[in-house]
């Protein structure tokens, strides 16, 4: 690679290579992030490759290869632009009729996304009513982008923020505009990140001043800000580069936890090739500005997200929280000023200054401007990545967008913000989701986790979740969050065993009260949310466990029996799938639970097509 | 110099004095734990909470850490402030009851019971030892390993410290009061300090110049008591 001496050295460079695009060449674009890959992308890849060469097609069809664009569910995927077309779930026998297909011009109906309500194939990915209502800014750009090829990051307009503003010099300008767009941290709390940034700028500190990308993202079902780094590393370098033209700043950290093995790789590629080009280390463009970025991998503590956990550990100490204030700003990686911002703050960064500051901050509400990226998960029929404009309310999302429950059940609650976040019933459902109406409903925004629930689901096995995974997530610092979160997943359990009083239950609410009033970093003080939201929205599936021990949901093991009822009509299927030998019962003839054998797993439910199975 | 209210007393104190200190100079009494003139403040334990702020912003914070601010309104015994301190205790009596530390301060506190389930740990990890050990003893030798419940003091590998002078500071200030006792059960013991006997009083050649911290152990009375016992079997 060619290292770009000079800022019209760059541009003009980067003029070449958009003068290249062809708009008119069929793509084939593979989305192969870790979801990608895990459902089979890699030979996908190697199968669509050979017969690109097969069918002599090398120079007419191109193929892409990129990060996750959110429909995780439908992985392995094809989309075919310019024309739109998406193949979702495709299997590899059929990649040579895909590639005659595209080299006519034509599609395969039968290969389509078809609607699970009506059976009716849709072709185009902009029409499938999953893309249709999201607001894509930040993740329609992972389709756009090969992230190990800086090339194709700068074809599409990469770096060329960076180089405006770079070339334009006027730091006040960029804290303006990022001011202006009114965008909020999105790593949870939804601080301003112009505010912080300003702070940052107006220090003076010799030994330099540092900004970090944190990457750490533990919340259990959450995965947004691994799509954005797998999918476009270079967009977050090029943010930092923004950030540190404005603020000052001297060396940037990415802080990724290490269980995100591709998302490190690409950004170790990303990195170096920016250095080649140019655009990253000493005297960037031959300008006296210089910035630089490392990249550290976190050990994969929950707690280390936390800020100043997280300053811990790159400075390679225990990664344990500390007093605020001071905060990072005053006192950070080694004592210096440092300024801390999520991925997808950083992702926006970008975005802000394409789009101008000003429509930027048309779209979402007033305070919560711009989009939010969700990772839809649970009982749900479309689960994936969402992007929404703020102040979407969670009807839409999980109706229009997530295509509402599976099979014939009714959604029940869903849970956002991870461990630290809560539950909302279906009653408030028409909450418009922002950092705002969601702390009111006793949840937090969070990362961005959406895990849905139905009536299968039991609320206290969910607060029981969540407390499990604190209990040996919390750093053990403070005493009340170490034991609190420990006692609080006892009693829990003991409920779920059929041990609970009306005394069990109000220790909790005094224990879960204290519990947040007493510790010191956001881990335990928001560690009460999952027992406080559930026992404030759902305080008659508390008592059902605690008066009749019984579980609505029929998830607690000990309080439920399996029984079949008349609806049997003796397949064996559940007499082939009891691993405990528990189920008699001849052919066409109605079977019985042995209740002594039976070790309630489940499975029996699981396999019966007829309902057969109840549980009390 | 620093002015601020506790409990509507004005004060001022210089930069850098935590709330704890203020406080305590005003005489009013805040419980801790893990507090030791001497060493630094941690805030392990959150007893000496107190509440600041006002209205929606009203908080608790730990005295022992905060850091007093001009204008701060403190308050020290709120009711907030007393409930969670007396649900601490019983947090600590609920797994450290034969403490005679926590014993007092519960019964300070007015509280007469426990509703958890009952466990024997030896421990409350409020790291007076480690800070003791590092700071005092310029050792550091101990340390905290783990986290949430696997969370707990030791060496590296639970490999003996080369860097341990057997001072037995860390049993001297540890509020658990139990490792004075553990001198026969090795796996216990933290340093294994108080274990081997080959302590400073027993093998005085070589340790006759060391401070012992250890003096109500008797651990040494015991060992001469144990080879005798041994001698007249024999
Ligand atoms: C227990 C805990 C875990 C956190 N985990 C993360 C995380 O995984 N990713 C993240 O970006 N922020 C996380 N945060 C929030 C950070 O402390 C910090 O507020 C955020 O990175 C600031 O960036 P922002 O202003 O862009 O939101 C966590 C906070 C707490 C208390
Ligand atoms: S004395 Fe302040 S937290 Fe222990």
């Amino acid at each position: 690679m060619r290292k770009q001496n000079s800022i019209v050295e760059f541009q003009d460079f980067q003029d070449l290579l958009i003068s290249d695009i062809s708009p008119d060449i069929p793509t084939i674009i593979i989305s192969s992030g870790t979801c990608g890959q895990a459902s089979g992308a890699g030979s996908l890849i190697r199968v669509v490759k050979r017969e690109l060469i097969a069918q002599q097609q090398t120079q007419n069809i191109r193929l892409r290869i990129t990060g996750c664009h959110g429909f995780c569910e439908m992985e392995p995927s094809l989309l075919i632009m310019p024309r739109g077309t998406f193949y979702p779930k495709v299997k590899l026998k059929k990649v040579p009729m895909i590639i005659s297909a595209i080299a006519n011009n034509e599609t395969i109906s039968e290969l389509l996304w078809s609607d699970p309500k009506n059976g009716g194939s849709i072709e185009k990915q902009v029409d499938i009513p999953f893309f249709k209502y999201q607001s894509r800014t930040i993740l329609s750009r992972n389709e756009k982008t090969d992230p190990i090829r800086i090339f194709s990051y700068v074809r599409h307009g990469g770096y060329k923020q960076f180089v405006r503003l770079l070339e334009k010099g006027d730091h006040d300008y960029i804290l303006e505009e990022v001011k202006k767009s009114g965008i909020r941290g999105r790593g949870g709390a939804g601080f301003p990140a112009g505010v912080k940034w300003e702070m940052l700028a107006a220090k003076k500190n010799t030994n330099g001043k540092f900004l970090v990308c944190n990457a750490d993202e533990g919340d259990p079902g959450a995965y947004m800000d691994r799509s954005v780094l797998e999918g476009n590393p270079h967009s977050i370098i090029e943010a930092m580069l923004i950030g540190a033209l404005a603020t000052g700043a001297t060396q940037g950290v990415f802080y990724v936890r290490q269980e995100y093995p591709l998302a490190i790789k690409h950004l170790l590629i990303a990195l170096r090739q920016a250095r080649e080009l140019g655009v990253l280390g000493e005297n960037i463009l031959d300008t006296d500005f210089s910035f630089d970025l490392d990249l550290v991998k976190g050990a994969g503590a929950f707690v280390c997200g936390e800020e100043t956990a997280l300053i811990k550990s790159i400075e390679g100490k225990m990664g344990e929280p500390r007093q605020r204030p001071p905060y990072p700003i005053e006192m950070g990686i080694n004592g210096s000023p440092t300024v801390i911002n999520n991925v997808e703050t950083w992702a926006n960064i970008p975005i802000i200054f394409e789009l101008g500051a000003e429509n930027f901050a048309k779209v979402g509400t007033k305070g919560n401007s711009g989009t939010k990226i969700f990772s839809l998960v649970g009982k749900i029929r479309n689960t994936g990545l969402v992007e929404v404009p703020m102040g979407m309310t969670i009807e839409e999302i999980i109706h229009a967008i997530g295509g509402g429950a599976v099979g014939s059940k009714s959604i029940k609650a869903v849970q956002t913000g991870g461990p630290s976040g809560g539950c909302i019933p279906t009653s408030l459902f028409n909450l418009p989701i922002d950092y705002d109406s969601l702390s009111q409903a006793g949840s937090i925004m969070g990362s961005g986790g959406m895990i849905v629930m139905d009536e299968n689901s039991c609320m206290i096995d969910v607060a029981k979740y969540f407390m499990n995974f604190l209990k040996d997530e919390s750093c053990g610092k403070c005493y009340t969050c170490r034991k609190g979160t420990q006692r609080m997943y006892e009693i829990l359990d003991d409920f779920s065993n059929g041990l609970g009083t009306p005394e069990k239950l109000e220790l909790l609410i005094e224990l879960a009260v204290v519990v947040r009033d007493t510790t010191m970093c956001g881990l335990g003080q928001t560690a009460s949310n999952p027992v406080l939201s559930t026992i404030r929205y759902f305080p008659d599936e508390y008592n059902a466990h605690i008066e009749s021990k019984m579980c609505p949901g029929g998830v607690c093991k000990e309080l439920i029996t399996y029984s079949i009822n008349d609806n049997c009509n003796g397949c064996q299927v559940c007499v082939r799938a009891c691993p405990e030998e528990a189920i008699t019962g001849k052919k066409k003839e109605m079977h019985l639970i042995d209740l002594d054998k039976c070790i309630k797993c489940g499975s029996c439910v699981s396999v019966c097509q007829f309902d057969a199975v109840e549980t009390a | 110099m620093i002015n601020l209210k506790i409990n509507g007393l004005t004060t001022s104190v210089e930069k850098g004095t935590s709330l704890l200190e203020a406080a305590r100079f005003l005489g009013f009494p805040i419980p801790t734990l893990c507090h030791m003139d001497g060493l630094k403040p941690y805030g392990a334990c959150r007893l000496c909470v107190v509440e600041i702020g006002e209205g929606s912003k009203a908080k608790l914070v730990t005295s022992c850490t905060y850091h007093a601010e001009e204008g701060l309104k403190v308050r020290t015994a709120t009711e907030r402030v007393v409930r969670a301190r007396r649900m601490i205790l019983e947090l600590l009596l609920a797994s450290t009851p034969q403490s005679k530390i926590i014993q007092d301060l519960a019964s300070e506190h007015h509280v007469m019971q426990q509703r958890f389930r009952q466990e024997h740990e030896d421990c409350i990890l409020c790291g007076l030892c480690v800070r003791m050990c590092k700071e005092q003893m310029a050792a550091g030798a101990i340390g905290f390993r783990g986290r949430g419940t696997e969370r707990s003091i030791g060496t590296p590998f639970d490999v003996k410290s080369e860097d341990c002078r057997l001072c037995g500071g860390c049993i001297y200030v540890c509020p658990a009061c139990q490792l004075r006792c553990t001198y026969n059960n090795p796996d216990q013991a933290i340093c294994g300090g108080c274990a081997n006997l080959a302590a400073p009083c027993i093998e005085e050649l070589k340790y006759n110049d060391l401070m012992c911290y250890m003096k109500p152990c008797v651990a040494c009375e015991i060992v001469e008591y144990e080879k005798e016992k041994q001698i007249k079997i024999k």
